[in-house]
């Protein structure tokens, strides 16, 4: 019989980067631009961003955002040219594959 | 007496034997730092040089900033060293947060490589007091991630303080509006190509010097730049200045 030891779990999450309101995002513009080839029209506003998964152990969804929040803001994104937000993907337990 | 200059080699740096080769010609002892090395070496100035550090990923210079030998160079910086970034180092000061401001997508959303010309905004400081009165700079561009923004009351303060220290310009040396394809290559805001920190021991620019260092290359206008540098770091180790201290 082994004796469960500190009790951590993971979860996954996602971070979505995108430009910031007013920054010039030229992605965004050449997927617009690309729009009246496709047919589309009425679609507006595009902002190309960018998403990182990543699972993290912690012994609980608040350490493991705290871990995640820090990663978001010194790494993932740069503060000045982007905003960023966490999405919980799975929580607990075992690694959530994605889906 | 030679000064001793450093230039950073990062995995996917590709300037960085031509910048060691520039720094030479400018007169300098130049010496490659690995950047897994948190040892500066005893250099009087370090360069970080154009390329793609790790390979670009994520965004430009930014995994190279938490590499070894950046702690060192931002205490290196932080303790008034010479630091010059050149193109992808320029990113990599930016990512650091060592010059202001960030480097975003070329608005034309290409890799531009070609010749542009400069206007240097002030020539007291250490990167281009070699540089004649009135002179514009022919030199080339090459990179994908060179539009410089930063906020517009930052923007108001760097030309005002002289940060904004070399613009793009017409041939006429008019400096280039965001708008003006030919002569801003990238969509810059207010055309600006290079900006320093507040105490003008740190700067930035997206042009490269030391692609422009010899005539034959069609222009040897970047050797004024790596001269100015040269001559600053020089003139600071005869003045007694300590360089760069082996950190552990």
């Amino acid at each position: 019989m082994s004796i469960p030891g500190p009790a951590a779990a993971s979860f996954r999450f996602a971070v979505n980067v995108t430009p910031k309101e007013g920054i010039l995002d030229p992605q965004g513009r050449a997927v617009e631009q690309s729009l009246p080839h496709l047919g589309v029209t009425g679609v507006g506003r595009v902002r190309v961003g960018r998403r990182v998964e990543l699972t993290v152990e912690a012994p609980d969804e608040a350490a493991a955002r705290t871990v995640v929040e820090r990663l978001a803001a010194e790494l993932l994104s740069n503060p000045l040219i982007e905003q960023y937000g966490i999405e919980l993907l799975g929580g607990a337990s075992s690694i959530a594959t994605g889906q | 007496m030679s000064v001793r200059v450093g230039v950073v080699v990062f995995p996917g740096s590709n300037c960085d034997t031509d910048t060691l080769w520039g720094l030479e010609r400018a007169g300098a002892e130049p010496i490659a730092l690995w950047h897994e090395e948190a040892d500066l070496r005893g250099v009087a100035a370090v360069v970080l040089p154009g390329g793609f550090a790790y390979g670009d990923y994520l965004r430009a210079g930014v995994i190279a900033r938490f590499s070894p030998v950046m702690r060192a160079v931002s205490a290196f910086a932080a303790d008034g060293g010479l630091v010059l970034g050149i193109c992808n180092g320029f990113q990599v000061l930016a990512e650091a947060g060592l010059v202001p401001g960030a480097l975003l997508r070329n608005r034309s959303l290409r890799f531009v490589c070609r010749e542009v010309v400069l206007r240097p905004a002030r020539l007291d400081a250490p990167f281009t007091r070699e540089i004649p009165a009135g002179r514009l700079l022919r030199m080339p561009i090459a990179h994908g991630e060179g539009c410089y923004y930063a906020d517009e009351a930052t923007l108001d303060s760097l030309e005002e303080s002289g940060q904004a220290w070399l613009h793009y310009a017409a041939a006429d040396g008019t400096i280039a509006a965001e708008a003006d394809n030919a002569a801003n290559p990238n969509g810059s805001l207010r055309g600006i190509a290079g900006v320093m920190n507040a105490a003008g021991t740190v700067a930035g620019l997206m042009p490269h010097p030391e692609r422009a260092a010899e005539a034959i290359l069609g222009s040897d206008d970047g050797l004024l730049i790596l001269r100015s540098l040269v001559s600053s770091a020089a003139e600071r180790v005869a003045a007694g200045r300590p360089a760069a201290v082996t950190t552990r």
